[in-house]
C-alpha cells in the first residue's frame, strides 16, 4: 500500500502548493448555490424545497470543474507515463489520485454544505441529512469522473467533453442524493436512500478505477 | 449482402404499415392517435437494442483487439442516436393528445432522453480523438461503462417518478392490446431492425474505406 | 378497411397532425440517413474507379 499513500501525499502536496485551483472550484460551488435564491426569489418555503436539489447539482458541477486537473498536469510533465510503467497496478495509482482529488474537492464541499443549507433556511437535522448524503455521494462523483478524465486526457476541448461524458452517469447519484433530503423533509425514512448511495459508492469503488486505468492505457498508447 | 437487408426492411415496413393503418382497430380510449405506437415503440426498442449491440462490439473489440469490432460499434452509433431521437419525437407527439403536454417527466421518456445523452457522449468522444484506433478503443470503454450504468439509471429514474401507465408491451406481462396491434408493432420492429443492419453495414464499409483504402477495394 | 374515404384517412380521427407529424419525421430521418449513406458509398466507389 506504500505507493498508494505516496501517491495521495504527493497529490495533496501539489494541491496544497496550487491552493488556488481547489479554492476556485469551492468558490464556484458557493457562487452557483447563492445564485439560485437570486434567480428564484427569497421566498423561504420554495428555497427549503429546492435546497438539496440545488446543492447537489452545484456539487456535480464543482466536481466536474476540478476533474480536469486530475490527470492533465501529470500528462503534461510525463509523470503519467511513469505511472503506467510502474510495477504497481495502475488502478491502485488511480484510486490514490481519486482519493486525493476527493480530499481536495469533494470533502470541502461537504464541510461547506451546512453553511449553504442555512442560506436556504434548513434546520439542524435537515442539514445533517443533506451533508451526510453529500459525504456518501461526492466520492462516487470523483470515482466516476475519473473515468471521464482518463478518457479525455490530452484532448483539446477536454473539459466540455468531460461534462458531456460524465453528467449522464451522475444521474443515479443525483436522484438518490437529492431525494434523501426530500424524503426526510416529508418524514419518510432516509435509510433506503443512504443504503443505495452506499451501494453506488462500493460499486464505483470497485469498478471505476479499473475502467479509468484501462482508459488511461488507451489514451497514452 | 446489404441490399437484402434494405429490401426486407422496406417489405416489412410496408406490410407493417398496412396492418397498422388498415387492420388494427381504433383504440377505444385514445381513438386514432395511438397509431403512433407503431413507430414509437419499435424506435425505442431499437435505440436500446443498438446501444447493447454497440457495447457488445465494443467489448469484443477491446478483448480480442480486432479493429473491425471497433468500427462496427462506431457504425451503429449514429443510427442508434437517430432512433433515440425518433423515439423522443414520436413520444412527444403521442403525449400531446393523450396527456395534453409535449413533454412529461415520465420514467421511460426520461431514461430515453438520458440514453440520447449517452449516444451524444459516445459520438462526441470518438469525434474528438484524431487517432482513429484510439478513438474506437476510448469509445468502447465509454460504451461499456454506459451499458453498466443503463440499468442503474433506469432504476433510479423509475423509482424517481412512476407516472407512466404500466408498460403495455413488456416482456413479462402479456400484451393488453389487440393481437393485430401487436403484430403491426412487431412487423415494424423487424423492419427497423433490418434497416439498422443495412445502415450499419453501409457505414462500416465507408469507415473501412477511409482507414484502409486498399482493403476496401476488394470488399 | 375502416376508412370511409381518403379524407377521413388523412384526418385520422382529428389526430392527423400528430400521427402524420411523427410518421413524416421518422420517414424523413430514415430515408435521409439511407440516402446519405448510399451517396457517400457511390461517390467513394466512383473515386476508387470501381463499378458503381
Amino acid at each position: 500500500m506504500t505507493i498508494w499513500t505516496r501517491i495521495v501525499q504527493r497529490d495533496l502536496r501539489i494541491a496544497w502548493r496550487r491552493r488556488s485551483d481547489a479554492l476556485s472550484s469551492l468558490f464556484f460551488f458557493v457562487i452557483v448555490v447563492s445564485l439560485f435564491p437570486l434567480g428564484v426569489g427569497p421566498e423561504p418555503s420554495t428555497l427549503r424545497l429546492m435546497a438539496s436539489g440545488v446543492l447537489w447539482v452545484a456539487a456535480l458541477l464543482a466536481t466536474l470543474l476540478s476533474l480536469g486537473r486530475l490527470f492533465a498536469a501529470d500528462h503534461l510533465d510525463g509523470t503519467l507515463e511513469q505511472m503506467l510503467l510502474a510495477a504497481e497496478p495502475l488502478w491502485l495509482v488511480v484510486t490514490g489520485k481519486v482519493f486525493a482529488h476527493w480530499l481536495t474537492s469533494g470533502l470541502p464541499l461537504v464541510l461547506l454544505s451546512p453553511l449553504m443549507g442555512l442560506q436556504f433556511g434548513l434546520e439542524g437535522d435537515e442539514i445533517a441529512v443533506l451533508s451526510g448524503a453529500l459525504l456518501l455521494g461526492t466520492p462516487v462523483l470523483s470515482l466516476i469522473g475519473s473515468i471521464g478524465a482518463a478518457l479525455t486526457v490530452g484532448l483539446r476541448a477536454g473539459s466540455v467533453l468531460l461534462a458531456l461524458l460524465v453528467l449522464p452517469l451522475y444521474i443515479p447519484v443525483l436522484v438518490f442524493g437529492a431525494a434523501a433530503s426530500g424524503a426526510f423533509a416529508s418524514g419518510l425514512a432516509v435509510t433506503p436512500h443512504f443504503s443505495i448511495l452506499g451501494a453506488l459508492l462500493l460499486a464505483s469503488l470497485a469498478l471505476a478505477p479499473l475502467a479509468a486505468a484501462l482508459a488511461l492505457r488507451i489514451s497514452l498508447e | 449482402m446489404m441490399p437484402w437487408f434494405l429490401a426486407s426492411s422496406l417489405l416489412l415496413s410496408i406490410v407493417g404499415l398496412y396492418v397498422a393503418f388498415f387492420v388494427a382497430p381504433t383504440d377505444f380510449q385514445q381513438g386514432e392517435s395511438y397509431r403512433i405506437i407503431f413507430i414509437h415503440v419499435p424506435a425505442a426498442w431499437m435505440s436500446m437494442f443498438i446501444y447493447l449491440v454497440m457495447a457488445g462490439w465494443a467489448g469484443a473489440g477491446l478483448v480480442f483487439n480486432t479493429r473491425l469490432s471497433g468500427m462496427m460499434a462506431r457504425a451503429l452509433a449514429p443510427t442508434g442516436a437517430m432512433f433515440t431521437f425518433l423515439a423522443l419525437w414520436t413520444g412527444a407527439l403521442w403525449g400531446k393528445p393523450t396527456w395534453g403536454t409535449w413533454w412529461v417527466w415520465d420514467a421511460r421518456l426520461t431514461s430515453e432522453l438520458i440514453l440520447l445523452f449517452l449516444y451524444i457522449g459516445f459520438l462526441s468522444l470518438t469525434a474528438a480523438i484524431e487517432d482513429e484506433r484510439r478513438a474506437d478503443r476510448a469509445g468502447a470503454v465509454l460504451a461499456l461503462v454506459g451499458v453498466v450504468n443503463i440499468p442503474i439509471i433506469y432504476f433510479s429514474v423509475v423509482w424517481w417518478n412512476t407516472l407512466h401507465q404500466g408498460a403495455s408491451v413488456s416482456l413479462k406481462s402479456a400484451p393488453k392490446m389487440a393481437t393485430t396491434m401487436l403484430i403491426g408493432m412487431l412487423l415494424m420492429a423487424l423492419a427497423f431492425w433490418m434497416y439498422s443492419i443495412a445502415a450499419a453495414l453501409l457505414r462500416v464499409r465507408s469507415i473501412i474505406r477511409e482507414r484502409e483504402p486498399r482493403a476496401a477495394a476488394e470488399v | 378497411m375502416q376508412w370511409g374515404s381518403w379524407s377521413e384517412f388523412w384526418a385520422m380521427g382529428g389526430y392527423g397532425f400528430y400521427v402524420w407529424g411523427s410518421f413524416a419525421v421518422t420517414l424523413l430521418c430514415m430515408a435521409g440517413e439511407m440516402v446519405s449513406l448510399i451517396s457517400t458509398e457511390r461517390a467513394a466507389r466512383k473515386h476508387d474507379g470501381e463499378k458503381v
